[in-house]
């Protein structure tokens, strides 16, 4: 741990810095975009974009490796598949409700399967690996700013359409006569969520990024008593999970992505475990004090 | 089935004798609608008055829903019109309060009684809630008898409490037209009678319509009985019925007293402006 501490304040070193700056950078849009996507139930779809986004990500290599579009960056293909994957799956979504799952799981496979394909085509980056799974510490500057900035405009957002975005998410009939345009938030939240896929995969990877997008929110909305507290539970426990997972990997050289989801996933289990433990006790007693 | 003849406590009941009729509320004219290939209503014409108690009723796939998605603007008719407050429906909403049936809620949703009533001051897309609401939500809470719940998890509460948070929801908007669907559907006997002596309460202030798959009894609140009518080939109409006071309801219909719906009588839809029933 003093290695980590000591490798976080190191001048030779500013990626450890830049991982930890990004990891809490991260929490904000794990823990807002992470509780309105598990309220909404959405976290299926937010999978498929994940996954799909693979494919934009294989094609702006492919494009940039054959000189057809020079210097190209992933994160360009990555941004118009997120995007291209929300429009389709929300549409789907809305109109096509009997084969929803299908067609979702089929933009999952296809978008994934283009990326392994034009990966495979692009020589040099034969490896997904670091896109699958994520590397933190090959985070740049720029990524740091394009994190920062789509942190102010969930933030922003999230406060000036809460009371649209509960009411869609807890009841969608009542919001519609209430006026709320609920295609309009649905579609809206799938687009800025395909965004922060896009920019979150960097630390977790596109594999694990739906679990950090369900897991601490989900263990926050054990205690929570609000969308909101749900929102600022889960951004303090990604945060927490963040710090956490990347002192531990660099202490014990493992992966950063994997140990953070696997803390997190650890703390979701543990929690549901000790609340179902908790509540198998209560109800022991109180049939007890029923009989006597 | 001709038509029969009504008079007396009958005629009163579903308003066939009025006084100066007060401007509608609700109207359908002519309104026809289809799911696809399946017609759900046939031209079907009828109204509610301003201040009414009205049951819309009929059995489980008649199209009540369909009704209720026409009126709320959630659907739009084929043809003929619909008019809420002499409006379109979709610009009436901020005057309509809908009480929905809410039974595919996600009980993991971490939300209080208080902040699922304030979602009845929501106003179409921007606006955030200000501390000027706050009366009307303490206002709706105390109308539906749910001001004790406020800081309970709204997930915590029973299924006859839950209704009554939402019937609160609906108040919180000061609503001049009232929607109920299936109000009382697996409600026990006490949440029934606390939710119909609100109803009372708020009858006069508001027009009120509850739908409802019970076709034999409503509650003797009711003003006006619409029933969803045969299938005619091409879709429902909806039939004006009359009720009369019986003391055959079972106990504790309706938080007391009943009527039993006459469905072999038909009152013309004009009847409660004026005009008397078929074979007067």
């Amino acid at each position: 741990m003093n290695g980590f501490i000591g490798a976080l304040f190191d001048p030779a070193m500013p990626f450890v810095r830049n991982a930890v700056i990004a990891g809490l950078l991260s929490s904000v849009l794990f823990g807002v975009l992470g509780a309105i996507v598990t309220v909404k139930r959405i976290a299926g779809l937010a999978g498929a974009i994940s996954h799909a986004v693979l494919g934009g990500i294989g094609l702006a290599l492919f494009l940039s490796f054959k000189g057809i579009v020079p210097g190209l960056p992933p994160i360009a293909g990555a941004l118009v598949f997120a995007v291209l994957a929300a429009v389709l799956i929300g549409i789907v979504s809305l109109k096509a409700k009997q084969r929803e799952d299908t067609v979702i799981n089929a933009i999952w496979a296809i978008g994934m399967s283009l990326g392994v394909l034009f990966i495979a085509k692009t020589p040099g980056y034969a490896d997904p690996m670091s896109y699958l799974f994520g590397n933190i510490l090959l985070v740049s500057g720029r990524d740091l700013v394009l994190l920062a900035v789509l942190d102010v405009v969930v933030l922003a957002l999230a406060w000036l359409f809460y009371p649209q975005i509960e009411a869609s998410a807890f009841d969608e009939e009542f919001a519609q006569t209430r006026g709320v345009p609920v295609v309009a938030v649905f579609l809206g939240i799938l687009t800025v969520t395909a965004l922060a896929i896009v920019l979150l995969q960097t630390f977790v990877g596109i594999v694990m990024v739906i679990a950090m997008l369900t897991l601490p929110a989900g263990t926050a909305g054990y205690t929570a008593r609000s969308l909101a507290g749900m929102m600022v539970g889960g951004v303090l426990l990604s945060a927490l999970f963040s710090l956490g997972g990347l002192a531990t990997s660099w202490t014990l050289d493992l992966p950063a992505g994997a140990v953070v989801v696997v803390m997190s996933g650890a703390v979701f289990l543990g929690t549901a475990a000790a609340r179902g433990l908790l509540q198998a006790v209560r109800k022991r007693h109180s049939a007890a004090g029923g009989t006597r | 089935m001709e038509p029969v003849v009504i008079s007396g406590n009958a005629a009163i009941a579903t308003g066939a004798i009025a006084t100066a009729p007060k401007p509608i509320a609700m109207k359908f004219e002519g309104v026809s609608y289809a799911y696809g290939q399946v017609a759900v209503l046939d031209n079907a014409t009828f109204h509610i008055h301003e201040g009414e108690f009205a049951v819309l009723l009929g059995p489980n796939g008649a199209g009540k829903t369909t009704i209720l998605r026409l009126l709320l603007g959630l659907a739009r008719p084929d043809s003929g019109r619909v008019l809420v407050l002499g409006a379109n429906p979709r610009f009436a909403r901020d005057s309509v309060g809908y009480v929905p049936q809410h039974t595919t809620y996600d009980p993991a949703f971490p939300i209080t009684v208080e902040e699922v009533v304030r979602m009845g001051r929501l106003r179409g897309a921007v606006g955030r809630f200000r501390r000027e609401h706050q009366e009307a939500i303490d206002q709706a809470l105390e109308l539906a008898g749910v001001s004790d719940l406020r800081a309970r998890l709204y997930s915590a509460l029973s299924g006859g409490q839950r209704r009554r948070v939402l019937v609160a929801r609906a108040l919180a908007g000061k609503p001049r037209f009232l929607v109920l669907d299936e109000p009382t559907a697996n409600m026990d006997a006490d949440s029934e009678r606390g939710l119909y002596r609100a109803l009372g309460d708020i009858k006069g202030t508001a027009t009120i319509l509850v739908v409802t798959h019970d076709t034999g009894y409503v509650s003797a609140l009711t003003d006006t009985v619409l029933c969803v009518g045969e299938h005619r080939g091409r879709g429902r109409n909806v039939t004006r019925h009359a009720a009369a006071p019986t003391a055959e309801a079972p106990e504790g219909f309706f938080g007391g007293q009943a009527l039993r719906v006459l469905h072999d009588t038909t009152v013309p839809d004009s009847a409660c402006c004026g005009e008397k029933a078929d074979g007067v």
